[in-house]
């Protein structure tokens, strides 16, 4: 078990206001890290430079063990425009693929039987011709997570993937998350408000908690000063 | 009926807005479905005025060719204006409604300082006779980079439409996709701008898109209808045009209308029938 991510020192700030300081942590294969914390506490932020979209006013993000960016698959917050538009299924999950193709402009048969394979995984078959807009909140997160899934094997970042669902939903998608954990090894980061469902299914924690972060595994932010303002 | 069509089109300026306006109406449809899904339709509406001012301005100054400072200048507010719609702090709505009316503005005075009042009304509304062959060169090379364009990249343009932050996130440069749309926005634009006049040209990015989002539920399917009703409303609302001598522009917007209205009727029941399926097969399901 390598390591896949490794942060040093980290800080990020918005307009010269500190938003994380001094962050340091690593995700090894196979783990269930949970980044939790107040709003405002650089949830966001962090996500953001963990993906690339933005980059660390010092410290380093490092990816290890040859894990590339093509390698990771990305869960984001929906967007309202998202909510309507026109794309069946199919073409939403296939569009996974595209981080794979290069410059090539069409996606090959093999891309596509990748798509059919996740749809699949995830119990999604009947809706592959539907239009994404006509789909429930839960379905249209299902299909997401399969494009997410065809965009990364090794490590899968999860932004609020619960938010908006109602609480069976909400359990499936834990579930869902918690099977490609552990049945396909696939290393996940999730960023949650959630904290309690997060220690419930997460082997580490990352709270975000201004200068004082906490880092660990969950047996150990269960007894830290932290987790026991929330689990005591 | 089809002698009165070759009548029409016995005319070489008939001939020109014809194939022109069918180019213009094809690019600017397929460019229209990723603009208005990115919620960035007003910037078509933006640019348009823009274009309108500096055509004005570079005709007071006494250029020859209006249409090649109009050109640059519009592709540069298009660069800006995509910048201020990625940029959340200045909302971009506003910006471009300061945008287009400051340009409307310079416009109108140039013209009428120098007194150019009757290209005013032509520059404003547009004019079936105003399609040169230059104009109509340029749009057959524009609309052959556009559809190629389209065919090659139509599947980095679907992921960057749907989810720009995914597709950053996963390696697709995504701000040079927003760039390449930007500008060949700005260019069909400037283009349809003399037939279509500058106020009524963002209808031909818009409404084609919108009509087809009502009525398809695919992107491939609704990129490729929205194609086939922007010409289609075009060729009727020209030909309406040269019948009743009816304003070029505001005749193509007025069937685009008509088809929009019927595109929100058909939709309704059609989306409605979608809509009760898949909650039967949900309810199945449980």
């Amino acid at each position: 078990m390598g390591e896949l991510l490794k942060c040093e020192n980290l800080a990020f700030s918005y307009e010269d206001v500190d938003v994380i300081k001094n962050l340091s942590f690593t995700v090894n294969e196979g783990d269930y890290l949970c980044i939790v914390g107040e709003n405002g506490s650089g949830k966001s932020t962090l996500t953001k430079g963990l993906l690339g979209l933005k980059s660390p006013n010092s410290g380093s993000i490092t990816f290890e063990n040859g894990l590339s960016r093509n390698e990771i698959g990305y869960l984001p917050q929906q967007t309202p425009a998202q909510k309507d538009f026109p794309a069946s299924v199919f073409e939403v999950v296939l569009s996974g693929r595209l981080n794979s193709r290069g410059l090539l402009p069409f996606y090959s048969r093999a891309d596509k039987l990748i798509a059919h394979d996740n749809i699949r995984k995830l119990g999604i078959e009947e809706l592959m011709n539907r239009s994404y807009r006509d789909l429930s909140g839960g379905q249209q997160q299902r299909v997401l997570l399969a494009r997410a899934l065809c965009a990364g094997k090794r490590l899968m970042f999860l932004d609020e993937p619960v938010t908006g669902l109602d609480p069976i939903v909400t359990e499936e998608m834990y579930r869902l998350i918690e099977e490609l954990n552990k049945n396909d090894k696939m290393t996940i980061v999730m960023v949650s408000h959630d904290i309690v469902s997060a220690v419930k299914y997460a082997t580490h924690v990352l709270h975000l908690h201004y200068e004082k972060s906490f880092f660990g595994t969950t047996e150990e932010y269960i007894k830290s000063p932290l987790g026991k303002y929330f689990f005591s | 009926m089809i002698r009165d069509i070759a009548e029409m089109f016995q005319n070489s300026f008939m001939v020109r807005a014809l194939i022109g306006g069918i180019l213009v109406s094809l690019c600017a449809s397929l460019l229209g479905v990723s603009l208005v899904l990115k919620r960035y339709s007003m910037i078509g509406d933006g640019l348009s005025h823009v274009g309108f001012g500096a055509l004005a301005v570079a005709s007071a100054l006494g250029a020859a060719a209006p249409l090649h400072i109009a050109i640059p200048v519009v592709v540069a507010s298009a660069f800006f204006l995509l910048r201020l719609s990625e940029n959340s702090k200045i909302k971009g709505d506003a910006a471009i409604a300061l945008i287009s009316t400051g340009a409307l503005a310079i416009g109108i005075t140039a013209a009428s300082v120098t007194g150019l009042n009757t290209d005013i009304n032509s520059y404003l509304f547009g004019s079936i006779i105003a399609m040169d062959r230059n104009d109509v060169i340029l749009c057959i090379v524009l609309s052959i980079i556009i559809l190629i364009m389209f065919v090659f990249f139509y599947n980095k343009i679907f992921a960057v439409t749907f989810d720009e932050s995914f597709a950053r996130a996963t390696g697709t440069k995504a701000g040079i996709y927003n760039m390449i749309i930007a500008l060949l926005t700005a260019l069909t634009i400037v283009v349809g701008m003399k037939m279509m006049g500058s106020m009524l040209i963002s209808s031909l990015v818009i409404f084609p898109a919108v009509i087809s989002m009502r009525l398809c539920s695919r992107f491939k399917t609704v990129i490729i209808t929205s194609a086939i009703v922007s010409v289609i409303c075009f060729v009727i609302g020209l030909m309406a045009s040269y019948s009743y001598s009816l304003p070029t522009g505001a005749s193509i917007v007025i069937v685009n209308m008509i088809a929009l209205i019927l595109a929100v009727t058909i939709g309704h029941f059609t989306m409605r029938k979608n809509k009760r399926a898949l909650k039967k097969h949900a309810e199945k399901k449980k």
